[in-house]
């Protein structure tokens, strides 16, 4: 169905424009995302803060635009590295056969087996300085939380590229294309590649509303991205903290994730069901 | 059934030896060591004292020996004990198990039941279906751990009918305690129940066994109940086939917003608190349990469907 393809589109179009403009938008407003401000500590919703301000007083429109910046590149950059290295992976499982494709599909098993959250809650824990990357970056969070999101992300993928694979590599025109000389690689370029272009565009877009949803988990539970750094998840975690001196302040970040994750699931919808 | 078992039972044992030994490294890139969290809390401590307890506690030696030494007592049924919870380890898991299972239990059987409900309204109420995939579209993208936010501030907040946490005094009820997190887990769970018993009993309905039970004047009920669910229970089963390890490790957002002490908040706490021995037990345990609830599902999938064990 075209509708819900073009309204997860919109809604994506909407977040992505929130997460450009947040450094315009912060200027507009004339507040700082970062400055503490003690005499507005849980302030409601007013013309000053139209979302009303944190627990520092920090004003949490300003936050939240940032907050999809944090977002939208985790869940981007995850999807995109997950279905790089899965398709990579998938077809080359597949192209080889053999002992390659049964190391790769068991260690795909291995993985889908796996407790994922209790384990990435335990790779969260590490100490980024003890494998010499600097500590408490934003940049460093983004990079260890996609690193370990692509980690178990790519499996997904990989299933299905294999499969997808399998079944163009078996067709008539892939043993017409080797019986006219096409090469190994060219033959995977243009012969088997564009075939999977339809399934890996949905699984990537499910890939994002799970990186999404991945990263405000573990920055909810304080192992995602580090304060002052504004993220959904660790703005529901203070949230969670005031839910008797400012119960509003739960209600934005949670929601602006459930816009996200929607928007991604109708296009993935959308696209799966032409 | 039993040649599935036997093939799946040493793969399990593999799995857990392998994610022992990688859990083991990633613990020891965590920051701090319990010797370093007893210097922060006695800054009188000695070099010397330091070196001392380096060594009563083997931390000087590499870490493959200590995996090897702790395996090895794990196997031989030594679990240690825990340093944050000051007991041995098996009698601050088992409470912590049973906790979680109670909970998923309970939140898996409401999200199946309401789930096939809202499925078998779509599926014989076709201008209902519409209503039915927003419904299902909204559940599956409102994060669970706002979602027990919400639920907190409104029934334990504004109302004040539940408690917004923990767990209940020795002797009291528990069922108030279970009422909210039941309902954060079971609401998103309920989508893909929805989702895939609306297909499948579309599918079913649109069969000639069933226009036959219709021919015959069966109510549409009896033709729903008796002769279109049993045959869509299955792809319903692979579902929890799929998820059935997935939910036990999922508990841990919703145990750590409502401070239920179950595996998952137990594993946190663990992993936070510095408690190696603790964290990495309950890691196993529930890949274990994660492992052997997939083998059940699939073995009951077997036993309903039985052209799968061809």
């Amino acid at each position: 169905m075209m509708t819900r393809l073009r309204l997860g589109l919109l809604l994506l179009a909407l977040l992505a424009l929130a997460a450009l403009i947040a450094p315009l938008a912060a200027g507009w407003i004339g507040k700082d995302p970062f400055a503490p401000d003690l005499f507005a500590r849980y302030a409601p919703p007013s013309p000053d803060h139209p979302l009303g301000a944190d627990e520092l007083g920090r004003d949490l429109l300003t936050r939240l635009l940032y907050g999809a910046r944090i977002s939208l590149g985790v869940g981007l950059a995850t999807a995109l590295a997950a279905s790089v290295l899965g398709t990579a992976l998938g077809v080359l499982a597949a192209w080889r056969g053999g002992w390659v494709d049964t190391v790769l599909m068991r260690l795909a098993d291995g993985l889908l087996a796996l407790p994922a959250l209790p384990i990435l809650v335990l790779l969260a824990a590490m100490d980024p300085a003890r494998l010499g990357l600097p500590r408490g970056e934003a940049v460093t969070d983004m990079l260890r939380i996609v690193t370990i999101l692509v980690l178990f992300g790519w499996v997904g993928v990989a299933r299905l590229t294999r499969a997808g694979a399998l079944t163009i590599l078996a067709s008539d025109y892939v043993r017409a294309a080797r019986a006219l000389g096409v090469t190994e690689a060219r033959l995977l370029w243009r012969h088997v590649l564009p075939g999977l272009v339809a399934p890996v565009a949905v699984a990537s877009a499910l890939a994002v509303a799970g990186a999404i949803l991945a990263e405000s988990v573990l920055s909810f539970l304080g192992l995602g991205i580090q304060p002052p750094t504004p993220s959904w998840g660790n703005m529901l975690a203070n949230a969670q903290e005031a839910v008797f001196a400012a119960p509003l302040a739960a209600l934005w970040p949670g929601l602006a994730i459930l816009l996200a994750i929607a928007g991604c699931s109708l296009v993935a919808d959308g696209l799966s069901r032409p | 059934m039993l040649r599935l078992a036997a093939l799946r039972l040493p793969q399990i044992a593999l799995t857990l030896a392998l994610l022992s030994l990688a859990a083991w490294f990633a613990i020891g890139l965590m920051p701090g060591d319990p010797v370093s969290l007893a210097l922060f809390s006695d800054p009188r401590l000695t070099p010397e004292d330091i070196a001392r307890l380096r060594a009563l506690h083997s931390l000087d030696q590499p870490m493959l020996e200590r995996y090897l030494a702790w395996a090895g007592g794990v196997l031989r049924g030594e679990f240690g004990y825990s340093r944050l919870f000051a007991q041995p380890v098996p009698a601050v898991l088992w409470p912590a198990l049973r906790s979680t299972l109670v909970l998923v239990g309970a939140a898996v059987a409401l999200a199946a039941a309401a789930g096939v409900a809202l499925g078998g309204l779509a599926a014989l109420r076709p201008r209902a279906a519409p209503l039915v995939d927003a419904a299902t579209l909204l559940a599956q993208a409102v994060p669970s751990f706002w979602l027990g936010i919400l639920l907190i501030i409104l029934f334990a907040v504004r109302l004040g009918w539940l408690p917004a946490g923990g767990a209940p005094e020795p002797g009291g009820s528990v069922l108030p305690f279970l009422v909210l997190p039941v309902a954060t887990i079971a609401f998103g769970q309920m989508a893909a129940y929805a989702r895939h018993a609306a297909a499948a009993l579309t599918a079913e309905l649109a069969r000639p066994h069933i226009t036959s039970a219709r021919a015959r004047g069966g109510s549409e009920a009896r033709v729903l109940w008796r002769h279109a669910l049993p045959n869509a229970a299955v792809p319903l089963l692979t579902l929890l086939a799929l998820d059935a390890g997935g939910l036990v490790s999922g508990a841990l957002v919703t145990e750590t917003v409502f401070a239920r002490p179950g595996m998952g908040k137990l594993l946190y706490d663990a992993v936070m608190g510095n408690d190696y021995n603790l964290a990495l037990l309950a890691l196993l345990l529930v890949a274990l349990v994660t492992m052997l609830a997939t083998l059940a599902a699939d073995l009951a999938q077997r036993w309903l469907d039985p052209r799968l064990d061809a």
